[in-house]
């Protein structure tokens, strides 16, 4: 199973692989969420939800269960 | 008159497009609504040259052209529609120097949209200390536009902001994008079906999310053209933004470098205290309790002023004017009376903006809502559901305001049905003078039972809004999808001037929108108490004089008015209701006071002190106190004890009894079904919940 952005672990970076999913909101998109950028979790709430991201140099924050439907490739550093 | 620039502002949120606003406007601007709906229109003149002006306009922040919410669809509508007056002849684009990126985005939509378009490149006095450098000659080649590098901390850049909205002519209307490259085929077949449409407007116009579409559609005739489905358009619009970032890219790329080193971890610092999973909310706690401090303690001296002023008002009215007249009275009692029961909020309504502001500006609350979030939910409720509950505790009218940033409609729903069970502060004159009555004086563990009592009528009332909202949320069905995504912005030291208008401007509408219809309630009030059917109310001198002989002066006076309002319009009401609420506990005197407060919580100690015939001694908190627990029914025994005053706190805890709420409610959810639902949901449970604490307690 491929990972996904709710995978990752705190200060951990990855390169977004997949975010088609037709339930991940357009918004997300918009702010950056497409193949080829650079996700960065941040920080995370209580019980791993929701998680606090950057990606492609934006700053938000998303519920777990979107996280889960962007598929990634975790950069090993 | 010379003609107008109108000028457009647009930008994403957090950009400090609202500093722009101010910075151009200063203290000429006016905030009013759009037609139909709520999001407010802010709107101002600027003045260019010598007899040049402009008409700006500061559009609610929106991320893309792709509208989300209620507030982005007011800028697609205007700027797709030609033929409204305030179509913008040149747009300024704000965008926040630390993520040109993604502020783009939204610039190249415009672009293309041939509308004239300025870049203003705000924040600038951060970029030496961030690494950015930008090469805007270059940029402003390769975007075909002309930049403004504004910073309005240190206002700098704004005279020339101003030059070239004067100059808007010169500016190029050449798009960024050619639309017609996100899939050849599709827009080949779109431009045959609509020859004479501009191709990117039509695309906007079909790709747009049904559940906002006020854009009409109709206008344009589908039939010999078949549409995509909603799957294959989402693709589409995925395949533009793809589009616009590679256009941006290579843009950025010459234009920008940014010099990682410099970039100073201030924002992970504050994180890593303000989200940690304990200190995060630890200090969230302490800033709520400084609030609640502020809107109790801070706010008391201004009200008792305001308070006293206007019962020295209504006297001097009283005196001045000639003695007794009808006219003289309405002034007094009803007019008066009316507007100082607006007035009196503004010190705790402008203390709780201030805060809101302040934390808004800071940066702060977005690190609420995330903190929030997961907790909320499992009440149906979404983490930006927090901002209104605290609102809610001053004011259920501004908090209801406060939920139109929720982008699910269905926790906005749930969000608006159940903040009015949170305590606002009309409820605290009720609560005041009946725990006074009914509980006790002793202490328990050092803190007094009154004390106890009041917190526990906040915590009831909360608990109650967080259970209401559980149930709601099992209930109601929607086939919209959840989605949250929130912008965790920079942190900032708030600028003194946005904070000061954000206060200003939200307490003036609370003033002259709920204000509005508190005064017409107020006279309406006042007027069925001042008369009545029959021959009781018209010779109620006569009939009191017969009875009570001995009575004299102020005794005999009181004696009347009370009289007067037992067979006035509205104390007949309040008889015909009490086979109802006996009960609870109740008698035809507090019915009255039941009734009244349906217009407004707060009226309902006022109307006591009116029917108790206390009359001048109104503002004499003892008197009444004393009156009210003299108050015996017919057969002897106390009206006010501990029962029947649980039962009135209980009552007062739950019901829905605010008109103007109900009045935001039915503007803010576009139907009467929603605040008939909560009139008769939450009156039925305050009903039962009094019923059964008189009726235990007894």
């Amino acid at each position: 199973m491929s990972l996904t952005i709710a995978d990752l672990k705190k200060g951990e970076r990855a390169i977004i692989i997949d975010s088609s999913s037709e339930d991940i909101p357009l918004k997300l998109l918009e702010m950056g969420c497409l193949p080829g950028n650079v996700v960065q979790l941040l920080q995370l709430a209580p019980f791993h939800d929701p998680m606090y991201l950057n990606i492609n140099d934006s700053y938000l924050a998303i519920r777990k269960e979107t996280a889960a439907l962007i598929i990634i490739d975790i950069i090993n550093e | 008159m010379s003609k107008q620039i109108n000028v457009a502002l647009i930008g994403n949120p957090n950009t400090g497009k609202t500093s722009v606003f101010n910075a151009l406007t200063g203290l000429n601007q006016k905030v009013g609504n759009y037609p139909g709906i709520t999001v407010d229109k802010k709107e101002g003149i600027c003045k260019l040259s010598r007899g040049v002006k402009a008409h700006v306009l500061d559009l609610p922040g929106t991320y893309s052209l792709n509208a989300s919410s209620l507030d982005e669809n007011v800028v697609i509508e205007l700027l797709l529609n030609k033929n409204d007056k305030d179509f913008p002849d040149v747009a300024v684009i704000v965008s926040d120097v630390e993520n040109l990126k993604r502020n783009l985005l939204l610039f190249t939509q415009i672009k293309d949209l041939k509308i004239p378009t300025i870049l203003v490149v705000n924040m600038a006095d951060r970029m030496s200390r961030k690494g950015i450098s930008l090469n805007i000659e270059l940029l402003e080649a390769r975007l075909n536009t002309k930049i403004a590098l504004v910073s309005t901390r240190k206002n700098e850049g704004i005279q020339e902001l101003k030059t070239l909205i004067e100059n808007y002519k010169n500016l190029s209307i050449e798009p960024c994008l050619d639309t017609s490259t996100i899939d050849s085929e599709y827009f080949e077949s779109l431009k045959k079906a609509f020859p004479n449409q501009d191709l990117y407007k039509l695309w906007v116009v079909i790709s747009q999310d049904a559940n906002f579409g006020k854009i009409d559609r109709n206008e344009l005739d589908f039939s010999k053209f078949k549409t995509k489905s909603k799957s294959e358009l989402k693709r589409l619009q995925q395949k533009e933004t793809i589009k616009r970032y590679q256009f941006i890219n290579s843009v950025l790329k010459e234009g920008q470098t940014i010099d990682a080193t410099k970039a100073t971890g201030l924002r992970a610092q504050f994180d890593r205290i303000l989200t940690h999973k304990v200190w995060g909310y630890a200090i969230f706690f302490v800033i709520l309790l400084t609030i609640f401090q502020a809107i109790y303690d801070w706010a008391s001296v201004p009200m008792d002023f305001i308070d006293s002023s206007f019962a020295s008002l209504a006297d001097w009215i009283k005196m001045t004017f000639p003695e007794g007249g009808k006219f003289t009275n309405l002034i007094a009692e009803g007019v008066i009376a009316g507007i100082g029961g607006i007035v009196i909020f503004i010190p705790q309504i402008a203390f709780l903006f201030l805060f809101i502001s302040v934390l808004e500006e800071s940066g702060y609350m977005s690190r609420v809502v995330f903190l929030m979030d997961r907790v909320m939910r499992r009440f149906g409720l979404s983490g930006k559901s927090v901002v209104p509950l605290i609102s809610g505790t001053a004011c259920a009218i501004p908090a209801i305001m406060a939920t139109r940033n929720i982008e699910n409609w269905k926790e906005r729903l749930i969000t608006i049905l159940v903040t009015p069970f949170t305590t606002c502060s009309a409820r605290l004159p009720v609560y005041l003078i009946i725990i006074a009555l009914v509980i006790p004086e002793g202490r328990f563990i050092g803190l007094s039972y009154q004390a106890l009592t009041l917190m526990l009528l906040y915590l009831i009332g909360f608990g109650m809004a967080v259970f209401s909202a559980y149930i709601l949320d099992k209930i109601l069905k929607t086939n919209r999808k959840t989605f949250f995504v929130v912008e965790m912005p920079n942190y900032k030291v708030p600028l003194f001037k946005n904070v000061a208008l954000t206060v200003i401007e939200k307490t003036k509408t609370f003033v002259f929108e709920a204000g509005r219809i508190i005064l017409a309630i107020s006279i309406i009030l006042w007027i069925l108490a001042s008369y009545g059917p029959g021959k009781e109310f018209n010779n109620a001198e006569t009939i009191v004089e017969e009875t009570y002989p001995e009575l004299q002066g102020e005794q005999l006076e009181n004696k009347v008015a009370a009289y007067k309002l037992e067979h006035s319009f509205i104390g007949i009401v309040g008889k015909a209701i009490e086979p109802v609420i006996r009960p609870l506990g109740y008698d035809w005197k507090i019915g009255i006071g039941l009734v009244t407060s349906f217009a407004a919580r707060e009226v309902f100690v006022g109307t006591l002190a009116t029917i108790y015939s206390v009359g001048s001694a109104l503002d004499d908190d003892k008197t009444i106190k004393n009156k009210m627990a003299d108050e015996v029914h017919e057969d002897g025994t106390k009206v006010f004890t501990l029962a029947s005053g649980i039962s009135l706190l209980l009552f007062y805890a739950f019901a829905m009894q605010c008109m103007s709420t109900l009045a935001i409610v039915k503007r803010e959810t576009n139907s009467w079904k929603w605040p008939l639902v909560q009139l008769f949901g939450m009156s039925l449970i305050a009903y039962v919940a009094a019923l059964i604490a008189f009726q235990i307690l007894k």
